[in-house]
């Protein structure tokens, strides 16, 4: 009970510090909207390429929303010293970097809602599959909020922080199959596609809105939850063994 | 030395009851080439206000932070009420509360947020959190910036919520690393004065200082560390009994204090004498005889207006254990901001 009082309240702090403030909140409306905007006017095809396009929007809000915050919530905490008070108190280390990330994937998966919501406005998907949407935004939100840890917690200053996501996160659009399949890449740059989680959270989710998924859902989750307990997993590490000296 | 600040009474307080509280085994610690901490061992007993006194660089702050959890050391044993916590720094978190030598809440929130904050991080409950902050807000002189945020603060404003912060789960043990150091003159004082208060009601105190009279002033017990080693750990009465061997008396007068020694070196040889802005200083293995000195002056015609015995300060008994020059600690504290004054 007690380390969920203190679970509770981390969250809640990041929450009022971080991304219940204007521009936060703005970024992660706006960033989702533009690009839904931008590619039914570049794509001039009109609403009916919507369900092609959903996939690679949701998890471009995703990522972007996701990675985007953990270089001011972690790297920018420790920077500052702060960060050693909760180091400095009575729960596991797993815990606290629980609490830390969890407002990074709430974030994270309200950010996917907003191109959702707004594709259920503009037009009707048919063939929706909520069921197996809502668990895959959920753990692309995770995955990315734990790779954006992972460099969270490998870089020493905030710019490097930002500076490592934005050279994983750009590459990823192109790689993880988010506009334009991983078959149309070149062959040499394919093993990438399938080392990055994302391949297979948008995987999933081209099955649940499209219905056009590459792999099996039996490979897709369990290679997700893998990357997820992972990165996690070298998060920690890293902290144990950087930050405790 | 000091006159003006007796703020803390002069009965030594931080008196343990010989239970250990605190138990520290040849703990070492290096950096690269550096030896930080150096094969250091000692015990705080429940109660006291343990010091550990020793100039910029000497492994006060590292010693801090292996105790505390947030580094390993190479070697040693830490046990915190028998509990030993040197591959386990978790386990005596919830007893123990630190307040580093930089405040380091959250400049975005407001005094009393932060406070609950921290209280939250211990498993306090809302009600009970909001209690505790606003009592701690009106005992350490703040509740008029309580809603202020904390960036906003001064310095000496910042260091006191830090250590409100730092008791706000009522740890057993506070360790507080230079809690005065870089503040101004009045609220160093405040400060010195809530540790004593907080001591008084029971709280453990271990504190690390470069201020001898601070040291001297709130401490039970002291440890001089130098370049990572303890040289020395006593209490402060028996600190000052090893400096009572010597004997030195202070003469003031009107004349030159070079001639005043003159006359002394050659009638009493056996007595080493200095001049110091007052006058003279004569020092002796022995008890010095006051008379035959005054009569001596007086006859080569040197007026004496004063004649008394210096009592040994914590300093010299400092200066004498560690080889440092008490001076080379004064342009520290200067450096920094001069806060034991
Ligand atoms: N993280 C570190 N890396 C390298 N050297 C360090 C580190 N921390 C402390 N030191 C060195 O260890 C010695 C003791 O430092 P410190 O414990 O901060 O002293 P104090 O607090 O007594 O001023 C110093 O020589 C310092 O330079
Ligand atoms: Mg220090």
């Amino acid at each position: 009970m007690r380390k969920w009082i203190a679970f509770w309240n981390i969250l809640l702090k990041d929450m009022r510090s971080y991304y219940l403030k204007p521009p936060n909140i703005s970024w992660g409306l706006l960033f989702p909207l533009v690009w839904v905007a931008m590619f039914l006017i570049r794509s001039g095809l009109g609403l009916e390429m919507l369900p092609e396009l959903l996939p690679g929007l949701v998890s471009l809000s995703i990522l972007f929303g996701t990675t985007s915050v953990l270089a001011v919530t972690v790297t920018f905490e420790k920077k500052g010293r702060s960060f050693e008070r909760l180091l400095l108190a009575p729960f596991s280390l797993e815990l606290l970097m629980l609490a830390k990330t969890s407002g990074a994937i709430l974030f994270g998966t309200a950010n996917a809602f907003v191109p959702i919501l707004a594709a259920v406005i503009l037009t009707d998907l048919p063939g929706m599959n909520w069921a197996m949407l809502i668990p895959a935004t959920l753990l692309i939100a995770v995955s990315s909020t734990f790779l954006g840890l992972l460099i969270a917690v490998s870089a020493r200053e905030v710019f490097e922080a930002q500076t490592f996501s934005n050279f994983f996160r750009f590459p990823m659009i192109f790689l993880c199959g988010l506009f334009f399949p991983v078959a149309s890449l070149p062959v040499f740059l394919r093993p990438l596609s399938y080392a990055l989680p994302l391949t297979y959270g948008n995987d999933i989710l081209r099955g649940s809105i499209a219905g056009t998924s590459l792999m099996p859902l039996w490979l897709d989750f369990p290679v997700l939850l893998g990357s997820c307990a992972l990165l996690f997993y070298f998060s920690i590490n890293i902290i144990n063994r950087k930050w405790i000296t | 030395m000091d006159s003006s600040g007796m703020e803390v009474p002069a009965q030594p307080t931080g008196i343990g009851h010989g239970e250990p509280l605190l138990e520290v085994a040849d703990l070492t610690k290096r950096f690269d080439d550096v030896t930080a901490v150096d094969g250091i061992s000692f015990t705080v007993d429940r109660g006291e206000i343990f010091g550990f006194l020793g100039p910029n660089g000497a492994g006060k702050t590292t010693t801090i932070t292996i105790l505390t959890g947030l580094s390993r050391p190479d070697s040693g044993t830490v046990k915190v009420a028998g509990l030993d916590c040197t591959d386990d720094p978790k386990a005596a978190q919830h007893m123990i509360g630190i307040v580093p030598d930089e405040s380091n809440l959250y400049p975005e929130l407001s005094g009393y947020d932060n406070l609950c904050f921290c209280a939250a991080l211990y498993g306090i409950r809302k009600r009970e959190r909001s209690e505790r902050a606003r009592r701690l807000l009106a005992d350490f002189d703040l509740q008029d910036a309580a809603g202020r945020k904390f960036g906003g603060y001064s310095k000496g404003m910042k260091r006191k919520l830090t250590i409100a912060a730092g008791i706000i789960h009522h740890p057993q043990i506070l360790f507080l690393d230079e809690p005065t150091t870089g503040i101004d003159v009045a609220s160093a004082r405040r400060i010195r004065q809530l540790i004593s208060d907080l001591n008084s009601r029971g709280t453990t105190i271990f504190l690390t200082t470069h201020y001898i009279e601070e040291a001297e002033r709130l401490c039970g017990r002291i440890a001089f560390i130098v370049k990572g080693s303890i040289v020395r750990t006593d209490t402060v009465g028996n600190l000052m009994r090893h400096a009572h061997g010597r004997n030195v008396v202070q003469f003031e007068f009107s004349g030159e204090a070079g001639r005043a020694c003159a006359l002394i070196g050659r009638e009493f040889p056996d007595l080493i004498c200095g001049t110091v802005p007052e006058g003279i200083r004569v020092e002796s293995p022995r008890p010095v005889r006051v008379g035959p000195l005054v009569r001596l002056l007086e006859d080569g015609g040197i007026e004496v207006t004063e004649a008394r015995k210096i009592l040994p300060s914590l300093e010299d008994v400092f200066v004498e254990i560690t080889g440092i020059e008490a001076g080379a600690m004064k342009q520290e504290k200067e450096r920094s901001g001069g806060g034991a004054r």
